[in-house]
């Protein structure tokens, strides 16, 4: 979920973890949603549901970067990490 | 945009990474990108995690990331050159309105010069983190943006919409959408991408306008000066 996986120290991502239990080794997203500080909106008439940003302190946690995985524009895949080694610039920008 | 400072500057061991922040996803983005026929790693981000992940705003925004993946800028504007839109003169018949609009864009901040002279600084130096240009971990984070818990679920509400229009539910859509304009008035990539997804008649759907909005949170804010 958004990177976060579930270990026996909680939910971790990268080198952070935010304690969470569970006992059978599923992940309540409610749940999880809020252990993470981070909005879970619903749309109810189409069943929907996004989880929002982590809520609290300044946008970045810390200076390492957060894996971004996204799409290239032909569909294929891309990870962030997979430029380790390079120094990069990452730029937003928008057609509109 | 990219392309010639990408040429450059790759031999030297820096990779562009570009992110069209576009709802529509690649039925928007993907003809400038084709004709720009980039060489670096071109994506698409339909739900703008960017600005969930990064705290994105604007753009263009860049952000530095080292070779050890440590981000050392955080989000800031990244213009590779001055935009001409930026010295358009107020035609002699331009309406108030139109006049009004020009004249604000005359008025936005954009430094492409000093930019480029610092990224080109941070590319040249051996290792990253030996660039004065490069931040140190704590001030990477104190610069990036708060993120109190109304920006935190705007951004679950722009994806909510993003998905429900991409179903064809406009008007459910719309609702997600004014949430996350209410909730974080100061995000131009939810509410300009929104707005065009309405069309022509963005101004009636949101009641609010490009002017009216860069008015309210001041010309100088759109795009904050560069702290190199």
């Amino acid at each position: 979920m958004a990177g976060w996986r579930l270990k026996p120290e909680g939910l971790c991502r990268g080198d952070r973890c935010v304690p969470f239990r569970s006992d059978d080794r599923s992940v309540d997203l409610a749940a999880a949603a809020d252990a993470l500080t981070m909005p879970l909106v619903h749309d109810e008439a189409h069943a929907l549901w996004a989880l929002g940003a982590e809520a609290g302190g300044r946008a970045l946690k810390s200076a390492i970067a957060p894996e971004l995985e996204l799409p290239d524009f032909r569909g294929g895949s891309f990870r962030l990490s997979s430029l380790r080694g390079l120094k990069v610039l990452l730029v937003a920008w928008a057609s509109w | 945009m990219w392309q010639e400072l990408r040429a450059e500057l790759r031999p030297q061991g820096l990779e562009i990474v570009t992110v069209a922040l576009d709802a529509r996803g690649a039925e928007s983005a993907g003809p400038w990108i084709v004709k720009a026929a980039p060489e670096h790693p071109s994506l698409i981000d339909e739900a703008h995690v960017m600005d969930a992940l990064f705290g994105v705003v604007n753009v263009p925004s860049g952000i530095w990331i080292d070779e050890d993946g440590i981000i050392v800028r955080p989000p800031e504007p990244a213009h590779p050159r001055r935009p001409e839109y930026l010295d358009r003169a107020v035609p002699p018949d331009a309406s108030p309105a139109e006049r009004e609009r020009i004249e604000l864009v005359r008025a936005l901040h954009v430094e492409a010069e000093r930019y480029v002279a610092a990224l080109r600084d941070w590319a040249s130096t051996a290792r990253g983190h030996d660039s004065r240009y490069a931040l140190p971990p704590d001030e990477v984070v104190r610069r990036s943006r708060p993120r109190p818990i109304d920006e935190a679920t705007a951004a679950a509400h722009f994806a909510l919409g993003q998905a429900l229009h991409m179903r064809g539910a406009q008007a459910a859509a719309v609702e997600h959408f004014r949430e996350a304009h209410r909730l974080q008035p100061t995000n131009w990539t939810y509410r300009r991408d929104a707005w065009s997804l309405a069309g022509r008649d963005r101004e009636l759907v949101y009641h609010t306008s490009w002017v009216d909005e860069v008015k309210r949170e001041g010309v100088e804010n759109y795009y904050p000066l560069l702290r190199l």
